[in-house]
């Protein structure tokens, strides 16, 4: 355990934040789009622990477990809408789903 | 009770005319017309009890049920004889439209009948509504039927006036319905009470710095349906637009609902902050009559200028309602009755020429008087009401009206005046368009049938007694005029 | 009496219902006899009533209570005295003989019926007029008989110009009764009745004398007069309602709807003196008009039309005469214009329905043996109208108010010289059409001859405009003066100015008129022997302008339709669509512009939303955080 300061990790946790957040935002590849979720969700388990370490709580590492549950969970459920995705309209680019629209 | 089943027959009556009308369309329309006589018979039999009594001052009928205690709501309809004159001028109206409608409505009859009728409940219901959350509940139960039958039975543009017409005045409505629930509040802040209840809202008047606001509140409401210049766009195309049915009640009745409104609540609930308003109400209601009469003579369409004539006409309501004085206002009442009787006459004229000629643009229409010489007297007669030629119902309103405004504000009845010269440039030129002149294109049209010349003659010998015999209207309605005065001398203002 | 006095207003508006309800499923032989059956019993019984008036005096004579209200008490009642008796018995007895002649004269007409129908409807409406008790049952009056004017003029409404005769009258006179209407308003404001007997008995009493507000309810009252009576500046529809069949104008538009603004002043004498000024412009409105319609009507081609702006003329005397205080005076020519003015009209008639219906009077002409009666009544009614001294009527009754016009407190050299004058052009422009008509070549052949009842008719007109002037004789000829003295309970006497009264000045004035009435028919005369060398004048340059000019009376149409009528529908037709709407319509128009672009933030694309919702997130963080 060697004195980290805690800011350090936060600000290394901001920057993964950003970076997904803006990949989620700029990519169209809908596969890039949850590459970018999984790289927040990673993010903020760093930043969990983190506090969990300078807290000296087991706590922080426990929600980093549920963390990794739910990306998996998420994961499963938006792979396989982007495989249905990719059957029915042969494209996985987001701009394409636009049905929506006005 | 006997003011619920006022209310509740029509609606009865639309229901099971609706029922009928998926077997046998005729039964379905005297069911309907049923129902509207059985509430003039109910309407005038009270009429002629309350005068053999000497036109006592006192309630006619009245009926409390309490609600939502909890709120100050109460099921509390009250008659006095401004709403008796003005139910008995429904239930009269009422037949009229459902008897014009014989011929004229061949689609969803069921449908169209069960909207007039809901109609006409919520209209009753809004003359006999004595708790102000009552009052807003019948206000807005008129609208949405109104907007049916203007949007499905009218005429070439009715969707679009339907909407302009429903967007008018729900959105005034919703003006009056904050006035309402922010005059619960102030009222209950001054006095404690929290109540809707217009008795007792009526024994303290709110002044201060609110009432001026709830005053425009409930007074927008009624100015737009009134209708005063400037809220009057949507009257064109509403009547315009109407079957002959929707126009009668349009004109006839809804009309009235914003000049009882403004007479029954806005000036009694708030006297200090309408005698400051007077004077602006009553340049609108020049500007409403002048304005009106030039606008009527330029119209194409005969439909279009009957309906542009209701603005000049209730111009003079809102002048004779807010001048103040008796006399004034008496002139105010007869003119709202003499109006929905001559404007329901010509419109069922418009009506029966439409029907006849299958046009309404003046170009097309004249020489009318060959053809159906009937047509022509009639249209006459109620032109010559609706110029205000003395003898006739019309006159002897509007001349009160001038006569009383002219005590507070000789100015305003001095141009009101030429109202008298503008209206006679308009009549003269409705009835030389349609009825007068050439036959150029050679109409040959079919007479009026024993129905139409029995509503037309009805109307007729109306509008003549009350141009020869006004008395009763005025006795009738003379204990209205001192729920005015009595609030107004709590607060101080007005002699 | 009460009563008799009732159903005399009553029963011509029972005749007029009957004929309007039933009148097309009857004959028109019993139509007719309906029609002049109602007048005629109306007549009747105006002379029981005036024997029984004779004996017990005025009389008022409620029906029911019409409108009571707080302030207003205004009952149904009529009101008997000297001026509405006379009233009554004029008009009674004239309309009577009118309705004679037309039920003859209308026969061949489609809507026989109707015709009596709005013509019963009208006398019940005059009656009412001269009878009301109070100002709003005149005003009801008032109002009906525009209306039947309007009706009768434009009776063969389906010539569109007809129609639009009938609604110039009707638009015109409004604009007369509106101020009449102002004028109840301020007398209601001051007297708080509307009762005529209770305001004149405390004018004194209420209004200051030669004040702002008597004056200005004196010009309201003449202005629903000049309205009713065609004068300066109201004018203009009297020429054009001659569109209407020729017993309607002999009726209406001769002998009484026209003479209602004469009635109107005279009853309510009492305001009008209450303000000098007010008072002044009647003298000067009649003398303007008098002039104006008398040589306008020196140019007039249409028979009917000259004997409109003479009509114009005559009531332009009366009104002179009430400006100058001879109330009496204007009354008893009222009378006498009533009976030689409707006798020219009706002569008229004969003469127009003969030549199968010829109005222009230079296609007429040796009409003089042709038609005999017609030609006699004419020229008697002519010599009444030109006041043809002493065997006419029209003499007594035009010197009186001349006599007036000098010798009255209110009166001066400038009214006399132009009473005077337009007793020259009188004579002139009545027998130029004397002449024109009856002598020289005949131009157009006769059709029809005139039948019983027409004959009657005029006749009994003729022997009227001969003898009704010897019941007011002037002090010059002996003073005898029933009409007066019947009159004097009702009418004050104007008092005479000192200095101008007097039998001298009485009887040089009567000879100076008399010789100019004379000398009118001989310029009449001078003009026809010589009609080339006139015609010839009037073809010159100047001759032409001002023939023109005073042919469509003095550019009054011209003046009204470029000021007023063309204005105004310009202004209508470009308010068409209601500016005001567009100002709602631009409230749609804005949530439809909000909604456009509002919408254009709804891509579909989910990457903009999770922008959209990265901003929100980050914007509302940093709220939180640096509160």
């Amino acid at each position: 355990m060697s004195s980290v300061p805690i800011s350090h990790v936060l600000i290394l946790a901001a920057i993964l934040f950003v970076i997904g957040a803006f990949g989620l935002v700029v990519r169209r590849n809908l596969v890039f789009v949850l590459m970018s979720i999984e790289i927040m969700l990673s993010a903020t388990g760093i930043a969990f622990a983190a506090a969990g370490s300078k807290w000296h709580q087991a706590d922080g590492q426990a929600v980093v477990i549920f963390i990794f549950a739910t990306a998996a969970a998420e994961v499963a459920v938006g792979l396989s809408l982007l495989l249905r995705i990719f059957r029915r309209l042969k494209t996985v680019d987001s701009d394409k789903l636009s049905t929506m629209k006005g | 009770m006997i003011l619920t089943w006022i209310i509740a027959i029509p609606a009865i009556g639309g229901v099971l005319a609706w029922i009928a009308a998926q077997r046998n369309v005729r039964a379905a329309r005297w069911i309907a017309l049923a129902a509207c006589f059985f509430d003039l018979v109910i309407s005038v039999s009270l009429w002629i009890s309350h005068r053999s009594l000497g036109f006592p001052g006192t309630l006619i009928r009245e009926q409390i049920v309490p609600w939502v205690p909890r709120f100050g709501v109460s099921y509390h309809l009250a008659m006095d004889g401004l709403s008796l004159l003005l139910v008995i001028l429904t239930a009269l109206l009422g037949i009229m439209a459902v008897a014009s409608s014989w011929k004229e409505i061949t689609e969803r009859v069921g449908g169209f009948l069960l909207s007039l009728m809901l109609l006409l409940s919520g209209i009753l219901g809004v003359f006999l509504a004595y708790d102000l959350f009552l009052f807003y509940f019948f206000w807005e139960l008129m609208l949405i039927p109104m907007y049916f039958v203007i949007g499905i039975w009218g005429h070439e543009n009715r969707v679009q006036a339907a909407i302009k017409f429903f967007l008018f005045t729900f959105i005034s409505g919703l003006f009056m319905l904050v006035a309402i629930i922010g005059l619960y509040f102030v009222h209950g802040r001054a006095t404690g009470v929290y109540t809707f209840d217009y008795p007792t809202l009526l024994a303290s008047p709110v002044t201060g710095r609110y009432a001026s606001w709830l005053m425009l509140g409930f007074f927008i409401a009624f100015a737009v349906k009134l209708p005063s210049f400037p809220f009057h766009t949507w009257l064109p195309d509403a009547h315009t637009e109407a079957p002959t049915a929707g126009s009668v009640i349009l004109a006839g009745l809804m009309l009235k609902t914003g000049a009882y409104g403004l007479i029954r609540f806005a000036l009694p609930l708030f006297p200090g902050a309408s005698a400051a308003f007077a004077p602006i109400a009553l340049v609108l209601g020049v500007a409403g009559i002048i304005y009106g009469a030039v606008l009527t003579s330029a119209q194409r369409d005969f439909k279009r200028m009957v309906a542009y004539t209701s603005v000049s006409h209730m111009g003079f309501v809102l002048l004779g309602i807010y001048a103040g004085n008796e006399l004034a206002l008496q002139g105010a009442v007869l003119e709202i009755i003499s109006h929905g009787i001559s404007t329901g006459a010509l419109f069922l004229l418009v009506g029966m020429v439409q029907e006849r000629t299958g046009t309404r643009d003046l170009k097309h229409l004249g020489g009318l008087w060959a053809t159906v010489p009937r047509i022509g007297g009639f249209t006459l007669l109620f032109a010559l009401a609706a110029l205000g030629l003395p003898g006739l119902g019309n006159f002897a309103g509007e001349f009160l009206v001038l006569l009383g405004t002219f005590q507070v504000n000789p100015a305003a009845s001095a141009v009101a005046s030429l109202g008298f010269i503008f209206s006679v440039i308009y009549a003269l030129r409705l009835v030389q368009k349609t009825v007068l002149g050439p036959n150029k294109e050679n109409w040959s049209l079919p007479k009026l049938s024993i129905r139409e010349t029995t509503m037309l003659g009805i109307l007729a010998a109306l509008i003549i007694w009350l141009g020869l015999y006004p008395q009763p209207i005025f006795d009738t309605a003379r204990a209205s005029q001192s729920v005015i005065r009595q609030s107004a001398s709590k607060v101080g203002d007005l002699p | 009496m009460g009563d008799l006095l009732w159903t005399i207003v009553l029963i011509p508006f029972l005749g007029s219902a009957i004929l309007a309800v039933f009148g097309a499923f009857m004959p028109k032989k019993i139509a007719g006899t309906i029609a002049c059956a109602s007048i005629g019993i109306a007549w009747f019984l105006s002379i029981i009533v005036a024997i029984r008036f004779v004996e017990t005096g005025t009389a008022n004579v409620p029906l029911y209570r019409w409108i009571y209200v707080n302030g207003l008490h205004a009952d149904m009642s009529l009101h008997l005295d000297a001026l509405s008796m006379l009233m009554v018995g004029v008009v009674t007895f004239v309309a009577f003989l009118i309705h004679l002649y037309a039920a003859q004269s209308m026969y061949a007409e489609d809507g026989y019926s109707r015709f009596f129908s709005y013509m019963n409807l009208f006398v019940g409406f005059m009656l009412i007029l001269v009878l009301a008790a109070n100002l709003l049952v005149l005003y009801l009056g008032w109002e009906g008989v525009g209306l039947c004017s309007f009706l009768l003029i434009g009776f063969w409404y389906k010539d569109i110009k007809n129609v639009h005769a009938a609604q110039k009258a009707f638009i015109i006179t409004r604009i007369g009764d509106t101020a009449l209407a102002i004028g109840l308003f301020l007398l209601f404001r001051e007297f708080g009745t509307l009762d005529i007997q209770t305001i004149l008995s405390n004018a004194g009493r209420v209004l200051p004398f030669a004040g702002a507000t008597a004056a200005v309810i004196g010009f309201c009252l003449i202005g629903g007069a000049i309205g009713k009576s065609a004068q300066i500046p109201l004018q203009t529809w009297l020429p054009d309602a001659m569109a209407g069949p020729t017993p309607v104008s002999a009726l209406i538009h001769a002998a009484t709807m026209v003479t209602a603004g004469v009635y109107l002043l005279a009853r309510m004498h009492t305001i009008i003196s209450m303000s000098p000024a007010a008072q002044l412009s009647i003298a000067v409105i009649g003398t303007i008009t008098l002039l104006y319609a008398g040589f306008s009507a020196l140019t007039q081609v249409d028979i009917k039309r000259v004997l409109a702006y003479s009509t114009m003329s005559q009531i332009g005397y009366m009104f002179v005469a009430l400006g100058v205080g001879a109330w009496t005076g204007a009354m008893f020519h009222f009378m006498t214009h009533a009976f030689f003015k409707a006798l020219l009209f009706l002569s008229a008639g004969i003469v127009i329905d003969s030549l199968g219906g010829e109005h222009d009077i230079f296609k007429m002409g040796g009409l003089r043996t042709r038609l005999p009666i017609a030609f006699w009544t004419f020229l008697v009614g002519s010599a009444s109208l030109s006041a043809l001294p002493f065997i006419t009527a029209g003499f007594y009754s035009k010197d009186e108010i001349i006599w007036a016009e000098w010798s009255s407190q209110l009166g001066s050299i400038w009214l006399l010289a132009g009473g005077l004058l337009g007793s020259l052009i009188t004579a002139a422009y009545a027998f130029r059409v004397v002449f024109l008509v009856f002598y020289g070549e005949a131009e157009t052949e006769v059709i029809n001859k005139p039948g019983m009842l027409e004959k009657l008719a005029v006749i009994v007109l003729s022997i009227f405009s001969i003898i009704a002037g010897f019941i007011s004789l002037p002090k010059a000829l002996g003073g005898f003066d029933p009409f007066g003295r019947f009159l004097s309970g009702v009418l004050p006497h104007q008092p005479a100015a000192a200095g101008r009264s007097g039998l001298t000045a009485e009887e040089v004035i009567l000879a100076l008129s008399s010789t100019l009435s004379i000398l009118g028919i001989y310029l009449a005369y001078a003009y026809f022997k010589n009609r080339l060398a006139s015609e010839a004048l009037g073809l010159s340059p100047t001759g032409i302008r001002v023939h023109t000019f005073l042919y469509s009376g003095w550019g009054a149409d011209k003046l009204y339709d470029r000021v007023f009528a063309r204005p105004y529908k310009a202004l209508a037709t470009w308010n068409r669509n209601d500016f005001i709407d567009k100002f709602y319509s631009g409230l749609g128009a804005l949530a439809r512009y909000a909604n456009h672009n509002l919408s254009r933030t709804q891509t579909g694309k989910v990457r903009n939303y999770a922008a959209a919702v990265l901003f929100g997130a980050i914007v509302i963080a940093a709220i939180v955080l640096l509160r």
